[in-house]
């Protein structure tokens, strides 16, 4: 039998759950059904259903936000980061972990300390340095700077995969005669795979998303990722709310279907770091 | 192999080589520019002509700037914001979710949508969708329910408008972390504290609080140092109007750099962030000791 008192409880957690739930995704469920609605529509009631489901704004949304260069550019950039960070973050995460190299205290130390750094602590003088050398615009050299910021929390989870492999292992491999490549391309890496994945999807998704270096480095329309140019017709469509919200969609959509796909290595590695396992 | 041997084999050399690809990296584009930043801060500099040494005037200049004392003041209110909402909605939520135990990862997923989705949709729906007088659903209600004006546009309300789209897309983050980590609090606890007739209340604040304390003191850390740092939101809502009303000291920066063109200050802007940083830096590099020793 069920004590009444016990039943009230579970009723009001159900409730704050589906409270938390309806916070969530409201306002995502807003932009869906307007993407399918006129402006005039919109405003005469932003929380009716469509009348029908017409890809009209998607269309005026896909040339509008040039989202054919964007997605080019966004798919670029994204993958320069990706491969920039787990390629640096993979070879410096071995040594470090094993403390190889003696200054690893240091070294650890100082990408402990980049993660707090603000990004405006660095970004002006880097950014007149390359408007000299005439980067500006160029998507593989953007790709590296948001590559070096994600390299701390790379290191850092790679670390701990690192730490999750017996050091007997290597030891072994070092008695038998393996040169440090040897140990690491042959030993550790295969072993590392999985830590590498996940910490790919969790960059790839910063890369992604990433604001404040992209705007300021991916400057005129070639340059423009997807999100930037969103950004870029809204300036231009404000006045038809519809086109606006299909252009929405347009750019979440692909993200919602990529964490929805990587779900379960995305909450590994965001709470790897946060989280004493 | 004599343990001298293996020791030396251990330090090799070429274990320096693994590490040099990211520092180099690190070094070409976060050091050395934050060195150059370090000067430029005592500089007037346009980015384009030769900078001009001036001492401590960008400094000084900043004391007499009432604009530069609210952005300081935001971020102390920002801090203070996300120090408490969104760490108090994602423990509650955190600890509804254990009693959830098939259907846990559902939830996870929904809390996390907003947090996945970048600053630029999200704040374009917030902007178009809910605030906006014309298209929003405030301007809806405005219209046919009661009064209510675009929290946006208002001095008096616009910072903790753009904090409240922040904290949306923010908050699920802190559930997930937290959820994990009540997952390692040790079942013979919970089971022998039920056992002894502990309520719900009572099992949160004597088992489950102490053993996830860790992870609190470190989320606590981490969201002080982004409360300094953020940016996204805010630019890309108002810009940090309206009349300065949002400003915060990334907005002031950035705004000196690319819209004023006085890079100098900009520099002496981002000097003064990273101070403040700098002090949270050294906590979270002392709570992060533990881990580095393993």
């Amino acid at each position: 039998m069920i004590e009444p008192q016990r039943s009230r409880a579970v009723i009001a957690s159900r409730l704050l759950l589906a409270l938390a739930v309806m916070a969530s995704i409201a306002p995502l469920l807003l932009v869906l059904i307007n993407a399918f609605k006129s402006h005039a529509d919109i405003v005469q009631n932003p929380l009716a259903l469509p009348h029908s489901l017409s890809a009209a704004n998607f269309i005026a949304a896909w040339s509008g936000g040039n989202f054919s260069t964007g997605l080019v550019n966004s798919v670029l950039l994204t993958g320069t980061t990706v491969v920039v960070t787990v390629v640096a973050a993979t070879l410096a995460a071995f040594p470090l972990a094993r403390r190889r190299i003696a200054i690893w205290k240091l070294v650890s130390v100082y990408f402990l300390c980049s993660v707090t750094v603000p990004i405006q602590l660095f970004l002006f003088p880097l950014y007149f340095v390359y408007a000299r050398l005439g980067l500006v615009g160029n998507v593989f050299a953007t790709g590296v700077v948001i590559a070096a910021i994600n390299l701390p929390l790379a290191i850092l989870l790679l670390r701990t995969y690192v730490l999750t492999i017996p050091r007997e292992l290597d030891d072994a491999a070092l008695m038998d005669g393996a040169s440090p490549w040897q140990i690491f391309r042959y030993v550790m890496v295969p072993l590392m795979k999985p830590g590498c994945v996940t910490v790919a999807v969790i960059v790839a998704l910063n890369a992604w998303n990433e604001f404040l270096i992209t705007s300021t480095f991916q400057q005129g329309d070639a340059g423009f990722t997807m999100t930037l140019g969103y950004r870029a017709m809204a300036g231009v469509m404000a006045a038809d709310r519809g086109i606006m919200m299909a252009g929405a969609c347009i750019v979440i959509v692909p993200i919602i279907v990529f964490f929805l796909l990587m779900q379960r290595l995305f909450v590994e590695g965001m709470t790897a770091g946060a989280v004493k396992g | 192999m004599t343990q001298a041997a293996t020791h030396a084999v251990d330090e090799h050399w070429s274990y320096y080589l693994f590490v040099l690809p990211a520092l180099l990296l690190s070094g070409a584009v976060i050091l050395v520019p934050a060195l150059l930043t370090l000067i430029l801060a005592f500089t007037d500099w346009d980015g384009v002509s030769r900078p001009l040494w001036v001492g401590w005037d960008n400094f000084r200049d900043f004391l007499a700037d009432t604009t530069f004392w609210r952005a300081i003041f935001n971020n102390v209110k920002w801090t203070v914001i996300f120090l408490t909402i969104p760490m108090a909605i994602a423990l509650i939520v955190a600890s509804l979710l254990q009693t959830r135990r098939r259907s846990y990862g559902v939830y996870q997923m929904i809390f996390l949508l907003p947090y996945v989705l970048s600053p630029i949709a999200n704040a374009s729906i917030w902007s178009n969708m809910i605030f906006d007088q014309i298209s929003g659903v405030v301007g809806h209600i405005n219209k046919h329910l009661f009064p209510l004006r675009d929290p946006l546009g208002h001095v008096s309300s616009a910072l903790y408008a753009v904090a409240a789209v922040d904290i949306w897309h923010f908050w699920g983050y802190l559930a997930v972390v937290f959820f994990a980590a009540m997952r390692q609090v040790p079942a013979d606890q919970l089971e022998a504290a039920y056992l002894e007739g502990a309520n719900g209340w009572q099992v949160f604040r004597h088992i489950t609080l102490p053993n996830i304390m860790p992870t609190i003191a470190l989320m606590f850390v981490m969201v002080t140092i982004f409360s300094f740092l953020t940016f996204d939101y805010v630019y890309l809502m108002t810009g940090g109007g309206p009349a300065h009303a949002t400003e915060l000291l990334s907005t002031l920066a950035y705004g000196f750099a690319f819209r004023s063109f006085e890079v100098g200050k900009a520099a002496a802007v981002a000097l003064f962030m990273s101070l403040f940083g700098l002090v949270a830096a050294c906590v979270y590099v002392w709570m992060s000791r533990e881990s580095l020793k393993r």
